[in-house]
């Protein structure tokens, strides 16, 4: 039920994906119910080159699950393959 | 202590902040910029990070080791922004009663941020190229003349990935 209501989230983007978006966060409107949902969904809108598999995901600060479940403002951070060090 | 920072890191202070009576051997770590990657001549690299969760993944960290390893304090900083060759890009201080321990920890540390930390490097190339270092993807165009390694070696295998690396 709940999974067919749009929530509103904010979603920031670092290194290749911020270039990739040519942003560094957005607020948009979604039906997507999980983060995996979320990402599938912005990628073939804006043509991300990363695959889900190579990527992780962060909600509200914290690493999370692509099956996690989206909720009204929540801020994800689609996170690509790390470089530090 | 895990802190990130856009200034010069102060070794000196970090070793301060590990100091202690109970200790016998404090051990540091620096990952500096090297000049080459990959067979590449690096000309600068740039550090970007989500700050946030850098941070909150960094004390995580530095809360697994001092619970792993019979430690008495652990110290490390990254470095974003901006960064020359030979500039310290991270840096770990540990110290604990007995070389050993501190030697192993420092190691832990320092493998954990490389794998864990949403930090990305910028690279620049003597050749006027520029690339993020482990996002190239192999439909995409890469100057790298091994992109599917990279791809690859990426999550499953830290120790191919610290090699991969720039820094350490």
């Amino acid at each position: 039920m709940s999974e067919l209501v749009g929530k509103t989230v904010r979603i920031r983007y670092f290194a290749l994906l911020r270039e990739e978006r040519g942003l560094s966060a957005e607020t948009i409107s979604t039906e997507a119910a999980t983060v995996g949902q979320l990402y599938n969904e912005m990628r073939s809108k804006h043509d991300f080159s990363l695959p889900q598999d190579r990527m992780s995901v962060a909600i509200n600060d914290q690493f999370a699950n692509w099956s996690e479940k989206l909720n009204d403002n929540d801020v994800v951070v689609f996170v690509p393959p790390v470089a530090g060090g | 202590m895990f802190q990130l920072t856009d200034k010069i890191i102060d070794e000196n202070e970090l070793k301060r902040l590990v100091m202690d009576e109970r200790a016998g051997a404090i051990v540091t770590f620096d990952g500096r910029v090297r000049n080459h990657n990959e067979g590449k001549a690096v000309s600068a690299l740039a550090y970007e990070a989500y700050d946030e969760l850098a941070i909150n993944e960094g004390e995580k960290i530095i809360k697994e080791a001092m619970a792993r390893f019979a430690i008495v304090n652990v110290a490390a900083a990254h470095r974003t922004g901006d960064l020359a060759i030979s500039d310290v890009a991270v840096f770990v201080a540990v110290s604990s009663a007995h070389r050993e321990d501190a030697f192993k920890a420092c190691r832990f540390v320092i493998d954990e941020i490389k794998s864990r930390l949403p930090i990305w490097k910028r690279e620049a190339y003597e050749d006027g190229s520029s690339v993020w270092v482990n996002c190239q993807t192999c439909g995409a165009h890469s100057d790298r003349e091994a992109p599917h390694k990279v791809h690859h070696s990426e999550r499953s295998e830290r120790s191919e990935h610290a090699v991969k690396s720039q820094t350490a």
